[in-house]
């Protein structure tokens, strides 16, 4: 190779070089985390949070690049993983209650990085907190499972004794009720978000106990394939599980974070992003519904779009007054609904009526 | 309790016990030639990812078991390779073996979580099976229940009632002396390790294949560390496996039918019940140790053989 060429080498590597840094000046994605509790392939809540993230990557494309971590546990781990990303990242979203410490504890060592904390209630300067009321979507599979049931038993798997899922089961039992004054709500505590084998143990359970309906806020398909062997009906959780369930499967409380995230990670790229609380529900597309299995009667079906459409335009609240606490103590007064804050977020009791002991 | 109640709750134990007799029987032949093999999550993992990916494929339940047991064999050989060839510390690529099994059945999985498969089904045993009370107790199980149990007797019959059962023992107890008379440690501790992969494989398979079917990453879940406790638990003896896997699965399917009832018990304290377990066998075996009667731990568990020879 001659010198002249050799020269011309160099030159154009140098002008390679100083062209992708200004370009990557120009461009410079914003870097967005996730963190996870489960495996994204769980078809349960890890996989619709991972369906958002994929949203953002699709809608921003190069401006956008997206690191996820998976199957991260409640515990010190969080904080470490939280905190390797924190080094490298504009944007945190952590998505499990659990998150909750470890997220505002990095948050306050790294005050130029935005993080946002999925179903908490702790807001810092650098921290948002969003959630779905998903306790609507609950309101609406409440009413479905009243009219469905033929032994007056719903089953119910529940994870972790936190706010939100108890939100969930109060919702559900009072929709229940209102359209059938005897049923009953049989409630297990896996202590699991995704265990396949305990959750159709749990499915199997109730349903050898007298429940011809199973809800569940865990996050595995499991309970749905036991609903659809053993010829009861389910309701699919956080995605579509349709494909686990064909006859089982009444319909699914969808979770739809794409929008809020794509809204919040353009924030942070317009340089607008503050601290904010959300906490969206059937009203902003944020809790979708799976499509209604065809084997529910007809008025059972437009019942529940009836309250679909009621939720959405917020004509209706699934707590709304008079309700009383399990021990008899009042709760909310005729017609009263409750705040977003403490009521909502920190709920801790059950309603009136729901016969299982609160777990301690 | 009404009968059927009864009979469903017997089910629900046996299906949440049998993968672990199968991990753990497995386990236990191994630790009794003197290997401690921590990988049992690891094996059972990708027994059932390969059970799965299998039965998805042919719609056949023998070839599925049988591709689980070959699973679970392929990674127990290279923890084979790895400990009893590069005489690597046993612990530590128990624990590797592990986190790789785990890691890499997640990796290969991927495209089968959205899958799902026919359950291999309980097939009641003519006749028996119709007898009040007692046929829908103990003649309507699963096929892969009855080989978890034949299992058990298998490796009970081979330890105790045959002359290479006795030669597997002797070297877990002093490989040295077994070696110096000219029995092929190696060779011994290499067949038990490919042994405790398959069963492993299989208890693991009984997880996607009979017990939900799906395939999920991490869908063991800690079992393949709880049938390393059984191992502890039943002291070394192969029929007290049964007995503590049924303990430990049983309060699992007892706790969550309790909360169904109503009837009032901390599912926390219940689940640290086989746990607590362990820990007094654990002591009660050291007590016996110390006063020179203790006959069961193998002697060599763990350690290294390095023939000089």
């Amino acid at each position: 190779m001659s010198n002249r060429s050799l020269s011309s080498v160099v030159k154009l590597s140098i002008l390679s070089v100083v062209l992708a840094f200004t370009s990557n000046v120009y461009a410079d994605p914003v870097k967005a985390a996730f963190v996870y509790i489960g495996p994204t392939g769980d078809h349960g809540w890890t996989f619709a949070h991972d369906q958002g993230a994929k949203y953002v990557k699709e809608m921003m494309g190069d401006d956008v690049i997206i690191t996820t971590v998976e199957s991260v546990e409640e515990n010190s781990d969080s904080e470490r993983v939280i905190t390797s990303l924190a080094r490298k990242n504009d944007i945190i979203f952590t998505t499990s209650f659990g998150y909750m410490n470890p997220t505002i504890k990095v948050a306050k060592r790294y005050p130029n990085v935005k993080f946002e904390h999925a179903t908490g209630y702790m807001l810092e300067d650098n921290v948002s907190v969003y959630s779905a009321r998903f306790y609507e979507g609950r309101h609406v599979i409440g009413k479905i499972a009243g009219r469905m049931t033929k032994n007056n038993v719903i089953g119910y798997i529940a994870s972790f004794p936190i706010p939100e899922v108890i939100r969930g089961i109060n919702s559900a039992y009072l929709a229940a009720k209102s359209v059938n004054p005897d049923i009953e709500m049989k409630i297990v505590w896996v202590y699991s978000w995704y265990d396949p084998g305990k959750e159709a143990d749990a499915a199997n359970a109730l349903i050898a106990q007298g429940a011809d309906i199973l809800m569940q806020h865990t996050d595995s398909t499991a309970p749905m394939t036991v609903a659809e062997e053993k010829g009861v009906y389910a309701f699919g959780q956080a995605s579509d599980m349709r494909e686990w369930g064909k006859n089982a499967q009444l319909t699914g409380i969808i979770d739809d974070w794409g929008p809020y995230y794509l809204e919040r990670v353009q924030a942070v790229k317009d340089g607008t992003w503050t601290s904010t609380d959300v906490f969206h529900g059937v009203d902003s597309g944020m809790v979708k519904f799976a499509p209604m299995n065809k084997s529910m009667p007809k008025d059972v079906r437009n019942e529940a779009s009836r309250a679909i459409i009621d939720l959405s335009m917020g004509k209706i609240h699934p707590f709304t007054g008079p309700i009383n606490k399990q021990d008899g103590s009042p709760w909310l007064a005729e017609g009263e609904t409750p705040p977003n804050y403490p009521d909502l977020l920190t709920m801790d009791f059950y309603v009136e009526g729901i016969e299982a002991k609160y777990p301690n | 309790m009404n009968e059927s109640l009864f009979i469903n709750i017997v089910i629900g134990i046996s299906i949440a016990s049998v993968p672990l007799i199968f991990a753990a029987i497995g386990e236990l032949l191994v630790e009794r030639s003197g290997v401690l093999n921590l990988g049992v999550e690891g094996m059972m993992i990708v027994g059932a990812l390969l059970g799965f990916v299998v039965m998805s494929h042919t719609q056949n339940s023998y070839l599925a078991v049988l591709a689980a047991m070959v699973g679970g064999m392929a990674i127990a050989s290279i923890f084979a390779f790895l400990t009893q060839f590069l005489l690597t510390n046993q612990v530590a690529t128990g624990l590797a073996l592990t986190l790789f099994g785990l890691g890499f059945a997640a990796f290969a999985g991927r495209g089968y979580t959205e899958e799902t498969i026919q359950l291999i089904t309980a097939v009641p045993i003519p006749y028996l099976s119709d007898i009040p009370y007692l046929g829908p107790l103990l003649f309507s199980f699963n096929p892969l229940v009855y080989l978890a149990f034949f299992m058990v007797y298998l490796v009970w019959w081979f330890l105790f009632k045959t002359k290479q059962g006795l030669i597997l023992r002797a070297i877990g107890d002093n490989h040295d002396a077994a070696h110096a008379i000219g029995h092929n440690v190696v060779r011994y501790r290499v067949m038990a390790i490919l042994f405790g992969g398959a069963m492993a494989g299989i208890g693991g398979a009984f997880l996607s294949l009979v017990q939900v079917p799906i395939w999920g990453e991490g869908m063991t879940a800690g079992r393949g560390w709880i049938a390393l406790g059984l191992v502890v638990f039943a002291s070394w003896q192969p029929f007290r496996i049964i007995f503590g896997a049924i303990l430990f699965g049983g309060i699992t399917i007892l706790q969550i039918h309790a909360q169904g009832l109503n009837i009032n018990v901390s599912a926390q304290y219940l689940s640290m019940l086989p746990y607590l377990a362990t820990i007094v066998i654990l002591v009660s075996l050291r007590m016996r140790l110390k006063n020179k009667t203790n006959r069961t731990v193998p002697n060599c568990l763990g350690r290294i053989f390095h023939s000089t020879t």
